[in-house]
């Protein structure tokens, strides 16, 4: 197949290009899951169709950006400080959202429009703020490359990809060793035996939305160090966020890993042997695939 | 009221409407008056699927820029009248949106609604690498001076827009009336015992897809000729989808007045503050009050009326105050 | 003669849990069967997968001489299959009559003659409200009705489907001794005008007292199906009820 926007005519075939393609969609790949690891909590996990978080991501970058600017703070640390205000404020929202919808029985149209409203406050606050402009970070690790034979691997695009890794790890280890973390896990399944344990259902839920919230964060710093930021970014990730969550199983952290890599290399690659203007169509096409044709997912309950 | 009847009222009361934007003397009145009435239908068109149905489409932009699209694929090729292209734009977001239904409608609520937003950015993508109708770059519609008797062009699409929202308005009514409107009520309410009840639930969800979309595809159809500059970002801009999901929340859904009102006051709300203030604020206006109105007011300005006018209990939907003995109210 | 309902070898199951296996179960037309087993033991799974709202994986099931496989809910329900649901699923934006009026409007009227005017669609709505005791609540919504209340209109809204075999599903559950005598005669008086009724209860007088045919369903399995006071004294029904 031709396309006449893509790296002239042809397809020219290079093994090294192919290489790189795969490699890069990895590398992004580990950063798309540590986007879409809280969705896989508040979505998968929750129930909960938050699909304002990229806009909590863009957020997290631009406040990234400003200690950045300001103190010369590396952006990962930045938003390891800042990240206890997203769980307050993840926290915060869930309330709300419990007291409007879920106690209601509302959450179908009121709660999905509540975040859709959500979304929309946020970006065009942050336009009305800071503008249109493209902001970007520095770091020590924001430009050097190193090449490992073939391959060319950006530090700014492996840092966070590791720092991701890590992130994802972490969580898992929450989910499946500490009693919150289980607790979580439980709640998706049986709010009643929960109760029935003097556990409060609710106070549960709002921790794990907190969470969600605050993964948002880090992944706003990432989500900078790879590339400059305007708000109106965060709008692709909303589609490929839930199309990883649902191919990785809805909740499953290892499964959104591997969803998430899938999908990154299929983008890259797209992005390098297509051009980039069919790279959006890539996830959403996935998700929609998926959606008519496994619902469960690739690692689905 | 006799559907007739209804439209006759409605056709005067656009015949009055039209006639008091001459009367003002200044074409702003008619540029800013299309936007609204664009919205009327986007929002009753979105309502019939949304509203009535229960099913979110987050996709409205997706068909509303078809519709633009198909005609100027249409005009490239030969420029017909706008009717004809409003009528084609009909046709090619119905059949989109019955594709979609098919594709999407055995998906639970919030995958659906996920779906749908998949759905736009991939016939997004599309367009975006159609080279014929412009692409990424966009195309320009070259919109005549003027068209006798009405003065200038932007009176004939002020007129045009405002035919297609009475017939929007009158539509939903008449779906609401009839049998399909309780089909798609039990479908919003429990669709498992609409289906034990005998209620084709998946047809039935089809043929809202389709009219949806086929709604909005006409609503989108007249686009060009109104901006004279198409571009995919901003056709197929999350501003409509917001505003589509907005104004019917805002106005209330259990009928087709609430889209209305919600249209009427936001699309005017966000006109004068285009103008006055700057357009990045409108967006935060429509989010703040979509985000207040869900948490405060659930059913909307038609359920405030219920409220404190006619001292109800806000029930959830009543739009049909049945009496038992009450005639005519299903054909 | 044909049986009007046909069950053989129906099998379900919910990822690795077997909820059905091997159920087989013939109904004549105009039999009054009784449906019983402890909780968990399948029953409403049985009526679901015969209704259309879940699908078997093994076996059929035939309805008036017809394959029913692939046929959706409401295709079953147009052939004359209806039920009530073990929880209340009113529809809760409509009106109590406008209930009733769903399946007049979507079943009945799909039927060959089925075609009724307005005023007969309301007539039989009043009709059948009136029959369950719930015509002075006509224009209410169904959140302003007790719990009996509401199985009593799940009933109706079943009746109103205007069907030839009809599954109770728990219809007397919370009902005092003589609202559940109502619901008997109304299901005796449905009977008698040709109905075939399979009735799920745990109210032990009710179901000896209507059924012809008991069966009896334990851990997916049927295990008891004959003359309701020989299969109450079968052992290994008073195992699965009283334990050992």
């Amino acid at each position: 197949m031709y396309s006449c926007s893509g790296p002239g005519w042809g397809m020219i075939f290079s093994f090294d290009l192919l290489v790189n393609a795969i490699f890069s969609g990895i590398l992004i790949g580990a950063f798309y899951a540590a986007v879409t690891a809280g969705v896989s909590l508040s979505f998968g996990i929750l129930d909960v169709v938050n699909i304002a978080h990229p806009a909590f991501i863009i957020l997290g970058s631009y406040i990234a950006y400003v200690i950045n600017a300001r103190l010369g703070l590396d952006p990962i640390l930045a938003s390891i400080i800042v990240t206890p205000g997203f769980y307050v404020l993840g926290a915060g929202i869930y309330q709300i959202y419990y007291a409007s919808f879920e106690k209601r029985g509302q959450e179908s149209l009121r709660g999905l429009a509540f975040f859709f409203g959500l979304l929309f406050i946020t970006e065009v606050s942050l336009v009305l703020y800071f503008g249109v402009d493209y902001r970007y970070v520095e770091a020590a690790y924001i430009g050097p490359t190193w090449h490992l034979g073939a391959v060319d691997i950006p530090l700014r695009v492996l840092v966070p990809c590791v720092v991701s890794l890590l992130l994802i790890a972490a969580l898992q280890l929450l989910l499946t060793r500490t009693f919150v973390g289980r607790a979580i896990m439980a709640v998706a399944q049986d709010q009643l035996a929960l109760k029935l344990m003097a556990v409060d259902p609710i106070r549960i839920k709002r921790i794990a939305f907190g969470i969600s919230i605050a993964t948002a964060s880090l992944a706003g710093a990432f989500l900078i160090i790879i590339q400059p930021v305007e708000p109106s970014v965060g709008r692709e990730y909303i589609g490929r966020v839930f199309a990883i969550c649902v191919l990785g199983g809805m909740g499953s952290l290892p499964g959104t890993l591997i969803a998430a890599m899938l999908i990154g290399i299929v983008e890259s690659v797209t992005s390098t042997f297509y051009g980039p203007s069919w790279a959006p169509a890539v996830s959403f096409g996935f998700l929609l695939l998926t959606l008519a044709v496994r619902p469960a997912g690739l690692l689905g309950r | 009221m006799r559907s007739d009847l209804f439209l006759i009222i409605c056709l005067i009361v656009a015949g009055v409407v039209f006639a008091a934007a001459v009367l003002l003397g200044n074409d702003y009145y008619f540029f800013a008056g299309y936007v609204v009435l664009q919205y009327v239908v986007l929002s009753t068109a979105w309502n019939i699927l949304g509203g009535y149905c229960g099913y979110v489409n987050f996709g409205s932009a997706a068909f509303f820029a078809l519709g633009a699209y198909a005609a100027v694929a249409v005009h490239r090729f030969n420029p017909l009248p706008i009717p004809v292209l409003v009528l084609i734009g009909g046709v090619v977001s119905g059949i989109v949106g019955f594709g979609m239904g098919y594709l999407t409608l055995r998906l639970r609520g919030a995958f659906f609604a996920i779906a749908t937003l998949a759905l736009a950015v991939v016939l997004q993508t599309l367009v975006v690498n159609w080279e014929y109708v412009g692409g990424s770059r966009g195309a320009y519609i070259v919109r005549p001076e003027a068209i006798a008797p009405l003065g200038s062009y932007i009176r004939y699409l002020f007129l045009i827009m405002l035919l297609l929202a009475v017939g929007a308005i009158t539509a939903a009514r008449l779906i609401e009336r009839s049998r399909l409107g309780y089909g798609f009520a039990t479908i919003r309410d429990d669709e498992l015992a609409a289906e034990a009840s005998g209620v084709p639930t998946l047809r039935l969800k089809l043929i809202a897809t389709t009219i949806s979309g086929a709604l909005m595809g006409m609503a989108g159809a007249p686009l060009p000729y109104y901006i004279g500059f198409l571009q995919p970002s901003s056709a197929f801009g999350l501003d409509y989808a917001v505003n589509s999901i907005a104004m019917p929340l805002i106005g209330g859904t259990t009928s087709w007045v609430g889209p209305l009102i919600g249209a009427v006051l936001l699309g005017s709300l966000q006109q004068i503050a285009t103008v006055t203030i700057s357009s990045a604020v409108n967006l935060l206006i429509v989010g703040f009050l979509l985000v207040g109105f869900v948490i405060i007011a659930p059913n909307g300005i038609i359920g405030l009326v219920h409220r404190y006018i006619r001292h109800q209990p806000d029930k959830l939907v009543g739009r049909r105050h049945v009496n038992i003995d009450a005639p005519g109210s299903t054909r | 003669m044909t049986a009007m309902l046909e069950v053989d070898g129906l099998g379900k199951r919910f990822g690795g849990f077997v909820a059905l296996e091997g159920i087989s179960l013939s109904v004549r037309a105009g039999e009054r069967i009784g449906l019983i087993g402890p909780n968990g033991s399948g029953k409403s799974t049985l009526v679901n997968c015969i209704c259309g709202t879940l699908r078997n994986e093994a076996g059929t099931v035939r309805f008036d001489g017809q394959l029913l496989d692939g046929a959706t809910a409401h295709q079953r329900t147009r052939r004359g299959l209806a039920r009530t649901f073990q929880l209340p699923r009113p529809f809760v934006s409509l009106s109590l009559a406008d209930n009733l009026r769903i399946p007049l409007l979507y079943t009945v009227a799909a039927r060959a003659g089925g075609h009724r005017s307005v005023s007969e669609i309301v007539q039989r709505c009043g009709d059948l409200l009136r029959e369950v005791g719930l015509e002075r609540k006509a224009a209410r919504l169904p959140r302003e009705l007790t719990q009996v209340e509401m199985r009593k209109l799940e009933l109706a809204r079943a009746m109103a489907a205007e069907p030839k075999l009809l599954i109770a599903d728990e219809s007397m559950a919370g009902l005092t001794h003589s609202e559940v005598e109502e619901i008997l005669m109304l299901l005796n008086r449905l009977n008698e005008q040709g109905v075939t009724i399979i009735l799920i209860e745990h109210i032990m007088r009710a179901v000896m007292s209507f059924s012809q045919r008991l069966v009896v369903l334990v851990s997916g399995r049927k295990i008891a199906d004959g003359d309701p006071n020989v299969v109450m004294r079968d052992p290994e029904v008073e195992r699965a009820y009283l334990g050992q």
